[in-house]
């Protein structure tokens, strides 16, 4: 039960683009594309997923017998960075067809907040190692989610007739805003469900 | 390029480099945590403080920092600044540490400190990214207040600082869209559009001028 509660809520309630601005910056800079929008997201649930694994593991063997929460920051961009690293040498070598289509998304993750966001969140709420994996593909899925609809949205931007003012950012925000609004709607569909 | 001078790197944050408005770089934090005026100071405090910080060790840093291996540094240099601040924070203002939550730790990747380290700070001297980094830092304060002070009018119908409530009693019935992330976006969004015709009717005018 909780293992559906915490997808739901990744995906749809607490979405980590609409309900808790996270991975903003690749959110609006890699959406123009549907193509490049579904590379993207591959890359994000490959690595938010093992990510939020090995920084929990981290936590748990490392930072708290040795004392060491309040390095907490540091250490996981360190291991984030590192296992980025790892994954790109890894996938050269194993899986150079999917090295291709990941390859230069794979960089980006590293400063894209989602990912370290869900780290920290998995530490504030306490998940542990297995549900902090839960927890980090959740928040992965759902950002595709998001990435993929706004792609799609975007594309048809192409044929309409903007005005010069809204062009790019601010007309991206609004619409992301409206989309957001009707996220806000599933915040009571499931309340009943998961409690 | 020609070199501006030193008030010069540091204006140009405000208004001709705004990070919010004119390079929509560091977007979460502008909308996460700007829900009320205050809350935007404190963050805004909380990045220049770590602009200026992280923009030094860069530039002190710059001339033995191999180049394949710099982005891997910045971030070491970014992180001991942020958590410093975390650790301040924590201390000393902890009810506004709750309310920031992990966006002060999320500083790290925040990409206006990365932008300014690599675009500014590792090819120019100390003083001068010194000034850079408070310049830009100040303008995404600036920009995190305005933001803040737009959605809390709007969402609550008054602005509170500290014991001071301005108007004392909300104007209208007050819209709380405007305080979840939606109106966020939304808030964001529109601003940019009015600073846009703003920006162009400035340009036409010196054009004008010009001619």
């Amino acid at each position: 039960m909780q293992f559906i509660s915490i997808l739901l809520a990744g995906v749809l309630t607490s979405n980590f683009i609409f309900m808790q601005y996270l991975g903003l910056c690749a959110f609006v800079g890699i959406s123009e594309q549907f193509e490049t929008a579904i590379g993207m997201s591959g890359a994000v649930i490959f690595v938010m997923t093992f990510a939020s694994t090995v920084a929990a593991l981290f936590e748990q063997f490392v930072l708290v017998p040795f004392g060491l929460e309040y390095l907490r920051t540091i250490a996981y961009i360190l291991v984030i960075a590192t296992f980025v690293q790892l994954v790109e040498i890894f996938l050269k070598k194993t899986a150079p067809s999917l090295y291709k289509a990941l390859g230069i998304y794979l960089p980006l993750i590293t400063t894209n907040c989602a990912v370290l966001g869900a780290a920290m969140l998995n530490v504030k709420n306490n998940y542990g190692i297995l549900w902090g994996t839960v927890n980090g593909l959740a928040g992965a899925l759902g950002w595709s989610l998001a990435i993929v609809i706004f792609a799609g949205i975007r594309e048809r931007w192409k044929f309409i007739d903007i005005p010069e003012v809204l062009k790019g950012f601010p007309l991206a925000l609004i619409s992301t805003g409206l989309m957001s609004l009707g996220f806000l709607g599933f915040s009571g569909l499931f309340k009943t469900l998961l409690k | 390029m020609n070199k501006r001078s030193l008030i010069g790197e540091f204006t140009k944050g405000l208004i001709e480099e705004n990070a919010t408005f004119k390079m929509a770089i560091g977007l979460c934090p502008t909308l996460a945590v700007t829900t009320s005026l205050v809350n935007g100071f404190w963050m805004g405090v909380a990045v220049v403080f770590v602009l200026t910080f992280s923009n030094v060790f860069v530039s002190i840093l710059r001339k033995v920092t191999p180049d394949q291996i710099r982005i891997p540094v910045f971030v070491i240099l970014i992180a001991t600044p942020v958590v410093i601040v975390e650790l301040v924070m924590k201390a000393y203002l902890p009810a506004m540490y709750q309310i920031l939550g992990i966006f002060v730790s999320l500083i790290v990747v925040n990409c206006i400190v990365i932008a300014r380290a690599e675009a500014f700070a590792y090819k120019n001297s100390l003083l001068r990214s010194a000034f850079d980094g408070l310049g830009i830092g100040a303008g995404f304060m600036i920009d995190l207040m305005l933001i803040g002070a737009v959605r809390e009018f709007l969402g609550t119908g008054t602005i509170t600082v500290g014991s001071v409530v301005l108007p004392p009693k909300p104007l209208f019935e007050p819209m709380s869209v405007m305080l979840t992330p939606p109106g966020g976006f939304i808030t964001l969004g529109v601003l940019m559009t009015v600073l846009n015709i703003v920006f162009q009717r400035a340009a036409a005018k010196k054009a004008k001028t010009v001619s």
